[in-house]
């Protein structure tokens, strides 16, 4: 394991990592799906015959959810990367 | 050929898949019984959980309960995906670094205590239990239906298929077939959707389609909407429930889901951390495949069932209706005596009842689509309460072969003798989720959604300050969990057991029992905040621990870790 401060930096950053996504986590369903559903529903999504609020209860929320959890993924595989491991090459082997 | 022989054609063929799967994989050291000996790749696992995810209720029940309360059914589509986005940024990665086979392991562990250990067994066992049953039950439904055999026939021929493969092969083979099972599964939801979509949207994408217009040139969901109001019945994309019903509801099956144990598990059998993440990723993406069809499914369901029935003769309905009515799940009376089908919301002048579950099942029927979907449906249901089963009885197994057994009353058992007892106890559990689909509870279905607001209020607190607060001791986790199920179960029996013609004006707040698991996970979180803040902190090995999850190298095969 590195040192104290190096652990200190990579959790507090994997931290922010999480408020940003669980936020849009958060918009894009209750949000968006539920609380202003009555707004977004006087909009629709031009050519098609969905409403907003609606199209985001039952897709939208649902497609945003993969995007933001191969974002995390990937966000997080570099921020591991950016600490010094040494342990790093056995893990690979199962 | 007819519907029949397609049946018995397609069901043969994929069951003879899984258990040529399952004996070719079958499990030989503990390790590979309860994870697959940690060596699936990101991709396979991400199926694997899929299938293990989307049960009978999901592939049957679903689109049918959202074809008729429209927007209200978007709790099950955001609740049950939304939720793996908390499995995957707060919890996976974490309890994988830890190792551990079970989720008693890291709640024994980590709040270094026996009685929390003791305490998430008996949830685990409870919940996966509630869940079997009502997995065997719509085994047998299926079965009943399209084989043309009595329910109970139908369950023990389904019994005798997940004993095979569960017993024998553990997770290994479960793993594997499960893959099978979602292309399976998958493939049948899909077929039907897209050849409705084409009829009725001209649109090959079901996600599109359900957005699209009729020849018309009428939105398929204003006609729907304008359909309902004639008819009747609430808004289809309004929905009848409260706004903060739906919210209490979408996130008490969010927060269930992140703390359901036979879906944590999964994640211990990637190799390493970084597969832990993408894994989830990749089980959201298959699952997030159905989870959009199913909208697309319910609205050309919703459209095609008031086209055929409402204001029509019933003498002239087509055969697939007879079908449903001897099993009792349509049911017509003809109260003003016309010989019309009046269909409509106002409960006193309607005359038709219509079983939700039947819906997708019946919905190729309805279409007029080729006898081969309608026989790859039933092999798709199949497959989908199949594999929950099996790996839901695979928790139960686990729970007590190792958890109860190994790390409470018996230390020193050897590994033949804990993968022997693993075996005995997945073979006992087969037997009592049979016994459970053939004789239900009656409850099941209710139990079911309830499952998820107790995990939500015990399980899912505990482990997110387990990972994120290392000042959490066990004395804060325990009086948690215990407020927080304790308080979500009186809810639910009060309004559901001991005065059930309590009305809306009754719940507080307007929260309805499926939702209650809401406050109750905030419950928790208060008691054990508070508690833990005036009790002494944990042990320093147990801080160490804390460090130890938090850093995602160095994780190994769980066997050698001993912290």
């Amino acid at each position: 394991m590195g040192s104290s401060s190096s652990a200190d930096r990579y959790w507090r950053a994997n931290l922010k990592l999480l408020a940003i996504l669980l936020a849009i986590w958060f918009t894009v369903s209750f949000g968006f799906g539920i609380l202003l559903r009555d707004t977004l529903d006087t909009i629709r999504i031009p050519g098609t015959g969905f409403k907003l609020g609606f199209w985001f209860a039952q897709q939208g929320s649902i497609l945003s959810f993969v995007v933001l959890v191969f974002v995390y993924a990937k966000l997080m595989n570099r921020l591991d990367d950016s600490i010094e491991d040494e342990s790093d090459e056995s893990e690979s082997r199962p | 050929m007819t519907v029949q022989e397609w049946t018995y054609l397609i069901v043969g063929a994929t069951f003879a898949l899984y258990i040529v799967i399952a004996i070719r994989s079958r499990a030989s050291s503990t390790s590979d019984f309860y994870v697959a000996g940690k060596g699936v790749s990101p991709v396979a696992n991400g199926m694997a959980t899929a299938a293990d995810w989307m049960s009978a209720a999901s592939f049957i029940s679903m689109a049918g309960i959202i074809s008729f309360v429209g927007y209200d059914g978007s709790v099950y589509l955001m609740g049950w995906t939304g939720g793996y986005v908390l499995l995957a940024l707060l919890l996976a990665p974490y309890l994988r670094k830890f190792g551990k086979f079970t989720i008693p392991d890291f709640i024994g562990d980590r709040y270094y205590s026996q009685f929390a250990r003791i305490v998430a067994v008996v949830c685990a066992i409870f919940v996966s239990f509630t869940y079997v049953a009502g997995q065997m039950r719509g085994v047998g439904v299926v079965f009943s239906r399209f084989l043309e055999i009595s329910v109970e026939s139908g369950v023990m021929i389904g019994m005798g298929v997940v004993f095979l493969y569960a017993v024998l092969g553990g997770m290994k083979g479960i793993t594997y077939t499960q893959v099978a099972q979602f292309c399976v599964l998958i493939f049948a939801y899909m077929v039907p959707a897209i050849f409705l979509s084409l009829m009725m949207a001209d649109n090959v994408i079901p996600q599109l389609g359900f957005g699209g217009a009729s020849e018309s040139g009428t939105y398929l969901l204003d006609k729907l909407d304008s359909l309902h109001e004639e008819l009747g019945f609430a808004s289809y994309t309004g929905g009848s429930k409260s706004t903060i019903d739906v919210f209490c509801i979408t996130a008490a099956l969010m927060l269930g889901t992140a703390g359901l144990p036979h879906v944590i598990i999964r994640f211990y059998t990637v190799p390493n951390v970084r597969d832990a993440r993408s894994s989830v990723g990749w089980a959201l993406v298959f699952i997030a495949l159905l989870y959009t069809t199913a909208p697309a499914i319910a609205v050309f369901a919703r459209t095609n069932l008031i086209d055929t029935v409402s204001n029509h003769e019933y003498a002239t309905m087509p055969e697939w209706f007879k079908k449903w009515e001897e099993t009792g799940l349509i049911a017509f009376e003809d109260r003003n005596g016309d010989g019309l089908i009046q269909y409509l919301g106002d409960a006193e002048k309607n005359e038709l009842t219509i079983n939700r579950d039947i819906m997708v099942l019946a919905n190729p029927e309805i279409a007029r689509l080729p006898n081969w979907v309608i026989a790859l449906v039933a092999a798709g249901g199949l497959a989908a309460a199949l594999s929950t089963a099996a790996g839901l009885l695979l928790v139960v197994s686990t729970a007590i072969s190792h958890d109860l057994l190994k790390r409470s009353i018996r230390p020193n058992i050897s590994e033949k003798g804990e993968l022997l007892a693993a075996r005995i106890s997945a073979a006992v559990a087969v037997v009592v989720a049979g016994y459970l689909g053939i004789n239900p509870p009656g409850f099941v279905a209710q139990v079911v959604a309830f499952a998820f607001g107790l995990a939500a209020s015990s399980f899912f607190p505990a482990i997110v300050l387990g990972i994120f607060s290392k000042r959490m001791n066990s004395a804060g986790a325990i009086s948690g969990m215990i407020a927080g199920i304790t308080f979500t179960a009186s809810y639910i029996v009060y309004f559901k057991y001991v005065n059930p013609t309590a009305t809306k004006d009754d719940w507080w707040f307007g929260i309805s029992p499926e939702g209650i698991g809401t406050l109750g996970m905030a419950l928790n979180f208060a008691v054990a905040l508070t508690i833990a803040r005036f009790t002494p902190p944990p042990p320093p090995h147990v801080q160490e621990l804390v460090t130890n999850i938090r850093n995602p190298h160095g994780a190994g095969p769980a066997h050698e870790i001993e912290v």
